[in-house]
């Protein structure tokens, strides 16, 4: 076939039900059922409302999918799915699933890498990744600096947070500041009307820390920074600066991502940045990055913001790339691993011993 | 048809064809339905020597059973269901361990008693009717202490016997788990007389966190 193989991708690893095809380095369709309104009810993700809602939503989003991409489930090559890293009940929906369609087509299946998908989704958008690239991904569930030297089976980690993920500290500040959840929009609406006038603390940026997590990240400690101010306002009787306090938060947080994915770039001799993940639909985070890369000679990549969330055809781009590559399929019999490492692209057997 | 089940202890897969006995296969592993489904159906289908294009129809136990491994029966007889372009029935799982107990012992009443975890078991009471297994009233869950006592003396089919001997004193040997043989049988036999058999999950639990409201009316 001229224009590559056709692949269709399922990712449930959180709340959102994606199912994408992908014909070799083109987007067909892309389809997403969110349970976001569900959790939202709830304060956050819950993990068994989300798989209920994926097993309810899995076969009409992969019919709309196919109706949408104008293409049969017969004339797809290969299934692709998130099987790790996730919450466990959800990736069993979208893994489970993916079998069927394999085992009921005849076609091959690739298990992947949800972290490694996030980085090959930017193939279909702004075409093939350069080798290497350096991958900042940020979200509700990670936030990890990559050095991709190839998406399909050499993805390293040069570091991640150590404790909250850069979108877990967005909702929790957002519920500080009376913000609904998803806090990240929000936040970001909120400081677009406010100014950054409070210097909060910017986590691993200094001395000993620096040198013991370069590339590591860390945002509990701006979070309770973020908390005791607003406290303190509260008790002395004074009204919170929501829009204030958000553009300082945000600043904050986009300050060290970018910092320390420029310093990423010039340590490993990278001329190319890729952010993705749902904070990368930030808008100041895009801006800062896009600063900060121009100042140093990197070449940004962004997906548009809809490619940055969770969605089936980031797994459906790197299914596809794996097929082309001639990558080995997987067994139908992998799991699906809730703690897959990110060095682990494609998804193995399972295995009695270690190793 | 191809018959699936994930909502008792044991993955199980069967092929039927024509009024041939059953080709089944099924497999311990109580946490590990995603790993063992697949390739048991892969499995059951190359023994009968059919090809997935060739399935007219699919069954599947709907439960109750433990949610995570429930539902990896239900989304892959859906998605199998979808793809091949063939109706999908579901089948209540306890319905089927019932045919299951009436056929392996001479009684013409019932408990089915399995596994809910935390201390509780999915249970349904049924006799012996013209028509194989009746169901006496809604699957429930419950702790075991808390059915009455004329109903736990019932010759119990299930694992509950097995977990809570002391509550389930008179068991029905040999029916643990869901046999998917029985599960296509069952579904083929419903088709025939016109049972609807929708494809619902019985969760029969609501999923544990609270609404921000709820919280704050504590
Ligand atoms: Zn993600």
């Amino acid at each position: 076939m001229a224009d590559g193989p056709l692949v269709l991708g399922i990712e449930t690893s959180c709340d959102e039900t994606g199912v994408g095809l992908v014909r070799g380095g083109t987007l067909l369709f892309d389809a997403i059922a969110s349970s976001v309104d569900e959790h939202a009810r709830f304060g956050g993700v819950v993990p068994e409302v989300a798989s209920r809602a994926h097993l309810e939503a899995m076969v009409p989003t992969i019919e709309r999918a196919c109706t949408e991409a104008g293409v049969a489930l017969r004339d797809v090559d290969a299934v692709a799915v998130t099987s790790g890293p996730g919450l466990a009940g959800a990736l069993m929906v979208g893994v489970a699933s993916a079998k069927a369609l394999a085992l009921a087509l005849g076609v091959p299946l690739h298990g992947v890498n949800h972290l490694a998908s996030h980085v090959a989704v930017d193939i279909v958008e702004h075409g093939p990744l350069p080798e290497p690239t350096l991958a900042l991904l940020v979200s509700g569930g990670h936030s990890s600096l990559l050095l991709v030297p190839d998406v399909t089976h050499d993805v390293r980690s040069l570091g991640s947070t150590i404790d909250d993920a850069a979108g877990e500290a967005f909702d929790k500040v957002a519920r500080v500041l009376g913000l609904p959840f998803p806090g990240g929009p929000h936040i970001d609406r909120a400081a677009r009307d406010g100014e950054v006038v409070i210097d909060f603390p910017r986590g691993l940026t200094t001395g000993r820390d620096l040198e013991r997590h370069r590339f590591d990240f860390s945002f509990s400690g701006l979070k309770t920074a973020v908390s005791r101010w607003v406290q303190a306002r509260q008790s002395a009787g004074e009204p919170v600066p929501v829009a204030d306090v958000a553009a300082s938060f945000q600043e904050a947080v986009t300050d060290v991502l970018t910092r320390k994915a420029l310093d990423a770039c010039r340590a490993n001799g990278v001329g190319h940045l890729q952010v993705g993940g749902g904070v990368a639909a930030n808008s100041r985070l895009r801006a800062m990055a896009r600063e900060r890369c121009d100042a140093a000679g990197v070449e940004l990549r962004v997906p548009r913001p809809g490619l940055c969330t969770d969605n089936g055809a980031m797994v459906a781009a790197l299914g596809a790339q794996m097929v082309i590559k001639g990558r080995p399929a997987s067994d139908l019999a992998i799991p699906a691993d809730s703690s897959m490492p990110v060095t682990e692209v494609s998804a193995r057997r399972p295995t009695a011993g270690p190793g | 048809m191809l018959a699936v089940d994930t909502a008792t202890s044991t993955v199980g897969a069967a092929v039927l064809r024509d009024g041939a006995p059953p080709v089944a296969a099924a497999a311990e592993g109580p946490r590990a339905q995603t790993e063992l489904l697949a390739p048991l159906v892969e499995r059951v289908l190359a023994e009968a020597g059919v090809r997935p294009p060739e399935l007219t129809d699919l069954a599947v136990g709907t439960g109750p059973g433990p949610f995570t491994g429930l539902r990896v029966g239900l989304v892959t007889a859906v998605t199998m269901g979808h793809a091949l372009g063939c109706p999908v029935h579901g089948v209540c799982s306890l319905d089927v361990l019932a045919e299951q107990a009436l056929a392996a012992s001479g009684v013409d009443e019932v408990l089915v008693a399995t596994d809910a975890r935390r201390r509780e078991v999915y249970w349904a009471r049924y006799r012996r009717g013209p028509d194989g297994a009746e169901r006496l009233g809604a699957p429930a869950v419950d702790r075991p202490a808390e059915l009455a006592e004329e109903v736990r003396a019932l010759p119990t089919a299930g694992r509950g016997p097995l977990l809570y001997p002391e509550s389930f004193p008179s068991r029905v040997d040999g029916v643990l788990d869901v046999d998917p043989g029985v599960l296509g049988a069952l579904a083929l036999h419903r088709l025939a007389s016109g049972t609807p058999m929708p494809v619902e999950p019985l969760y029969l639990r609501r999923p544990d966190a609270l609404t921000t409201a709820e919280r704050a009316a504590r």
